[in-house]
């Protein structure tokens, strides 16, 4: 068949314009080159909704962000994802940083955000007791939040599946060519065709783009190594606490995240391949220091994980999201780094507005259901509750995971859900099973155990993350 | 002859010492007898527990320990290992149960009870 | 809501032994909750032998060192709830927990913590690089591989020399793995000696002391680690960094008490053990909440677990029998060479063992139990390893006489 839309890139981005045109009444396929969506930086992030006071104005990041902070919110809601208006706090330590502090207030103020107020040092540690005495004044930005990036990804992929958009992994594009239509090629040799193609490869956006002659741009990967911490240090903060930003990134943030663990970072160090997410002594080191500056209370001793992203970003420093300037039905959706996370709806909706203006015309489905239940639901509920539904479904009983307490039931929903997880990380980033402090060191089996299990397959064959990440080699004994 | 070894008979992992003198054995360094026993077989004839797993056919992922009921030498470690990944077993086991009957004058037997 | 005199978390060694001797000293309404389908949690998964010979007096695989409680569990007729997770417990000793059938709410009149330990992850570690597939802590690959009969991996590396680990290389030796080397950051293996031996040397298996695993290489399963040479403050010493292809890398670096239900009863953990501050009948500061084995330290041999727990067992009896006194309390402090003493308080009545483990590797040495100016107690040990657990009894004629707070410290010797 011929799609009407072709999607190329299963992150937050892609995820939500698949989501955005699952409305219309369009055939739109999604091809990801890995075994699941979020695979990329829409996994390894802050995961921060970012109040829109960073970026020049006049600026496609500008406009997006103050118009994608309300949408995401709601977007949130509507997918059950977990989203938290915390607000957040920019310090600046001592006199010379005070003026940048004026003008990131100022621009703040042109990119049309409210209640932003400046604090003195005594003012903003009443907000947060724990931030350093050494900051002299913050900027308090009550509209900010943080939200899972990849519970979002997921969440607005499989909604946009219940609504008839389909998804194909490890479908990696290799080559494209035109005849009437678009003929989309992978690297295991299969064939898409569509009519029209959106090109959010990411890291690879701009490699994507050049296989329709577009050579404008390209992407410069930048790495940012994380450190997450155990829930005993989530209530260091209650904002988001940033430095004052630069060139290279916003800086060294403290955050409790959604999940209630303390999550810091990131760096910003170029690297040679979109695919460099490696974690290095000297990043890890620099963030520990860095996040000390802000919030000294942070006791690393309780570091669950480290790991990085790498963000695509483009010499100009804007979003690129634009229509092919060389073939036809073609929109290139790239450059997207920080503030991307926010504007992944007001994004996706632009992208309808470059639609409308090429051959297509999108027209609404009767029947769009903007709602999807979260499989972790269960875990919200009161004991009562709990007794009732365990009583309806004995799986929801059987606890696999007991650092984080997901059970079996949420486990077997991960895999059924769209989009079906696949492999172990897909499971941990439903479910949050394996991403507590034992790291998956007793649940692990008998999450490996379920996914064979759930998708008939040897015990041998399940992966970690697809291909040739295999859990166990052999069976043993014969 | 001298030879330094540590005792694995118990945790306490004395450091012994064994002096051979013609056909005369003496240990030196052992808290109790059985160290002395242990130098002495060690410089002989070296013996080891074996322990390892059978698969249970009749169930799914499932594996019974198993161990050599006495040592055995240690050379035969792995010949014993080939030996089992031969042994077909179906549950109910018990433990105690036979598994192989004879392995250098020993048995080797479950140690662990599936339903 | 139930109600049951003795509800114990936990059905490994410890729980089993604890709701035994809770039994056998007149509490007949003891219930075990336990997160699996059968009883011996960790005993289960280790199928080597070197059980039982202090306790029982002879050498038995974990299997069936755990069958022999089992059957006395059976036997006297204790009810125990298999794959129920215990959620929550409140210093009302209020337990919550779940399993296939439902929401299980118990008051109780005394509990027994008995939830084990976990094994430390690599989050924990500064290791950078990659974060492909065949990265295991000893104790997960120990299931998949015992009891579920799948081999992890090929050509493996082990961090840490812990029991778990060695244990781990020779069972995966006669599995047919080659296993690589194991490395170790301290300049000691925190082994047992006799696993060197029987699970190293018997293999030709390299011990790699000072040394440890910096970057782990390979994108979707490990292809292999670089390990590196560390100084006396534990820096890498960066012209030693040696490549070594493999496919697996497990990690045996530490266990941590799991208490995170204790902690959400307000119970006050020790910082150095990582479990509950105790008195000498393993009474936590919450009247009727009891912890023992490793739960409440992490200990060397399954065999001092059980007799923790026994203690324990009875003394959570004697409470629900309303047969223990108040007595006068002294406090326990770790001196000179000695990284923890427990209990952290005892009761002046009776004879009380103190549990201990030294800082280092030491040779000759004597242990001295002071309080104050006077000597209660002072034991010579051949040679102390942190990695064995020391025990000196102090006798109750002994202990009558201390005012003061009892130290143990410890002094080398010729």
């Amino acid at each position: 068949m011929v799609y009407d839309i072709l999607i190329i890139g299963g992150g937050v981005i892609g995820a939500m314009i698949a989501r955005e045109l699952s409305r219309y009444q369009l055939s739109v396929c999604l091809l990801e080159k890995e075994n699941d969506v979020a695979c990329g930086a829409s996994k390894a992030n802050s995961g921060i909704v970012h109040g829109g006071f960073d970026p020049e104005p006049g600026t496609l990041k500008a406009k997006l962000n103050t118009l994608g902070v309300p949408l995401l919110y709601r977007a949130a809601e509507q997918l059950q994802v977990p989203c938290i208006q915390n607000g957040s706090l920019v310090c600046a330590f001592g006199t010379e940083e005070e003026p940048e502090l004026e003008k990131l207030y100022l621009r703040g103020i042109a990119n049309g955000i409210r209640g932003m107020k400046i604090l003195s040092g005594d003012e903003a540690r009443l907000l947060e007791p724990n931030l350093s005495p050494a900051v002299t004044k913050a900027l308090h930005i009550p509209s900010a939040g943080i939200v899972s990036p990849y519970d979002l990804t997921i969440a607005a992929m499989g909604n946009a599946m219940d609504n008839g958009v389909e998804l194909l992994r490890n479908f990696q594009v290799t080559s494209i060519e035109k005849t009437t239509v678009y003929h989309v090629h992978s690297s295991l040799g299969q064939t898409v065709q569509g009519k029209g193609i959106i090109n959010c490869a990411g890291g690879y956006a701009d490699k994507i783009a050049a296989m329709f002659g577009d050579d404008h741009f390209s992407i410069i990967p930048r790495s940012g190594e994380y450190l997450l911490l155990d829930k005993a240090e989530g209530n260091q903060v209650r904002h988001t606490v940033f430095q004052i930003p630069s060139k290279e990134g916003k800086g060294i943030l403290v955050t409790p995240t959604v999940h209630e663990n303390l999550l810091v970072g990131p760096t910003a160090t170029a690297v040679a391949s979109p695919d460099a997410n490696q974690t290095t002594p000297d990043g890890l080191a620099q963030v520990q220091r860095l996040a000390a500056k802000s919030v000294p209370t942070v006791n690393f001793r309780q570091v669950i994980t480290s790991f990085a992203g790498v963000r695509a970003s483009e010499a100009k420093g804007d979003f690129i999201i634009e229509p092919s300037k060389k073939a036809s039905n073609v929109i290139h959706v790239a450059a997207i780094d920080s503030p991307g996370l926010t504007c992944c709806v007001s994004i996706a909706q632009y992208v309808m507005e470059l639609l409308r203006q090429l051959d297509f015309s999108l027209i609404e489905k009767e029947n769009w259901d903007p709602y999807r239940e979260n499989i972790r639901a269960f875990s919200q509920m009161s004991d009562e509750e709990k007794d009732a539904y365990i009583q309806k479904h004995p799986a929801y009983g059987k606890i696999v995971c007991r650092c984080e307490l997901i059970s079996e039931g949420e486990i077997r929903a991960a895999i059924r859900q769209n989009p079906g997880a696949l492999d172990m990380d897909g499971i941990k980033r439903r479910t949050r099973s394996g991403m507590g402090r034992c790291q998956g060191g007793f649940c692990g089996p008998y999450v490996m155990g379920i996914l064979s299990q759930e998708l008939g397959i040897p015990l041998e064959e399940v992966t970690k993350n697809g291909g040739e990440s295999r859990m166990v080699l052999e069976r043993i004994g014969e | 002859m001298k030879k330094e070894m540590i005792c694995i008979i118990c945790p306490h992992g004395c450091q012994i010492e064994l002096t051979q003198e013609g056909n005369a054995l003496s240990v030196k360094g052992n808290a109790c007898p059985r160290g002395a026993e242990y130098a002495k077989s060690e410089l002989l004839d070296p013996r080891r527990t074996l322990t390892a797993t059978v698969r249970v056919s009749n169930r799914k992922d499932t594996m019974v320990s198993v161990k050599t009921e006495h040592p055995i030498p240690k050379s035969q470690m792995m010949n014993i290992m080939k030996r089992l990944r031969d042994v077909h077993v179906n549950a109910p086991i018990a433990i105690g149960d036979i598994l192989l009957p004879d392995v250098w004058g020993t048995k080797v037997i479950a140690t662990q009870r599936v339903d | 809501m139930q109600e049951h005199a003795i509800v114990v978390i936990g059905g490994g060694p410890a729980g089993m032994a604890a709701a035994v001797a809770a039994y056998d000293r007149g509490v007949t309404d003891v219930v075990i909750l336990d997160r699996e389908a059968h009883l011996g949690g960790i005993l289960q998964q280790c199928i080597h032998n070197g059980f039982g010979l202090h306790k029982l007096g002879q050498e038995l695989t974990g299997p069936e060192y755990a069958s022999v409680y089992e059957e006395m569990v059976a036997s006297r007729g204790i009810q125990v709830y298999h794959e129920t997770m215990v959620t929550g417990l409140t210093a009302e000793r209020i337990v919550t927990a779940q399993n296939r059938q439902g929401i299980l709410k118990i008051k109780a009149q005394a509990v027994i913590l008995a939830m084990g330990c976990r094994e430390r992850s690599r989050g924990a570690l500064n290791i950078y690089g990659n974060r492909p597939a065949g990265i295991y802590s000893a104790g997960t690959a120990q299931k998949l591989i015992n009891c579920q009969g799948y081999m992890v991996g090929k050509q493996v590396v082990i961090l840490g020399s812990g029991d778990i680990g060695l244990i781990m290389a020779r069972r995966m030796s006669l599995e047919g793995a080659k296993v690589e080397a194991v490395c170790e950051l301290m300049p000691y293996s925190g082994g047992l000696t006799r696993n060197i031996v029987q699970c190293l040397e018997d293999f030709d298996i390299p011990l790699y002391l000072r040394t440890t695993v910096v970057q782990i290489h390979g994108d979707k399963r490990v292809q292999g680690v670089t390990v590196a040479q560390v100084d006396e403050n534990r820096n890498v010493i960066e012209t030693t960094k040696l490549y070594i292809p493999c496919d697996t890398l497990l990690l045996s670096v530490g266990l941590i008490p799991e208490n995170e239900l204790t902690r959400g009863a307000g119970i006050p953990i020790d910082p150095i053990t990582g479990g509950a501050m105790v008195d000498e009948r393993c009474e936590t500061a919450v009247p009727g909440i009891f912890a023992c084995g490793n739960v409440l330290q992490v200990h060397d041999l399954v065999d001092y677990v059980s007799e923790e727990a026994e203690r324990a067992g009875a003394a959570a009896a004697e409470t629900v029998l309303s047969q223990s006194v108040c007595r006068e309390v002294l406090a326990t402090k770790a001196g000179f060479g000695v990284r923890y003493v427990l209990p952290q308080r005892i009761h002046k009545d009776g004879d009380v063992s103190l549990f201990l483990r030294v800082t280092q590797p030491f040779g000759k040495v004597r242990l001295t139990v002071t309080a104050g100016e006077k000597v209660l107690a002072s034991v010579k040990r051949i040679k102390a390893a942190p990695g064995e657990m020391e025990k000196i009894t102090l006798k109750a004629d002994a202990l009558a006489q201390a005012t003061d707070t009892v130290t143990v410290s410890l002094e080398e010797i010729k």
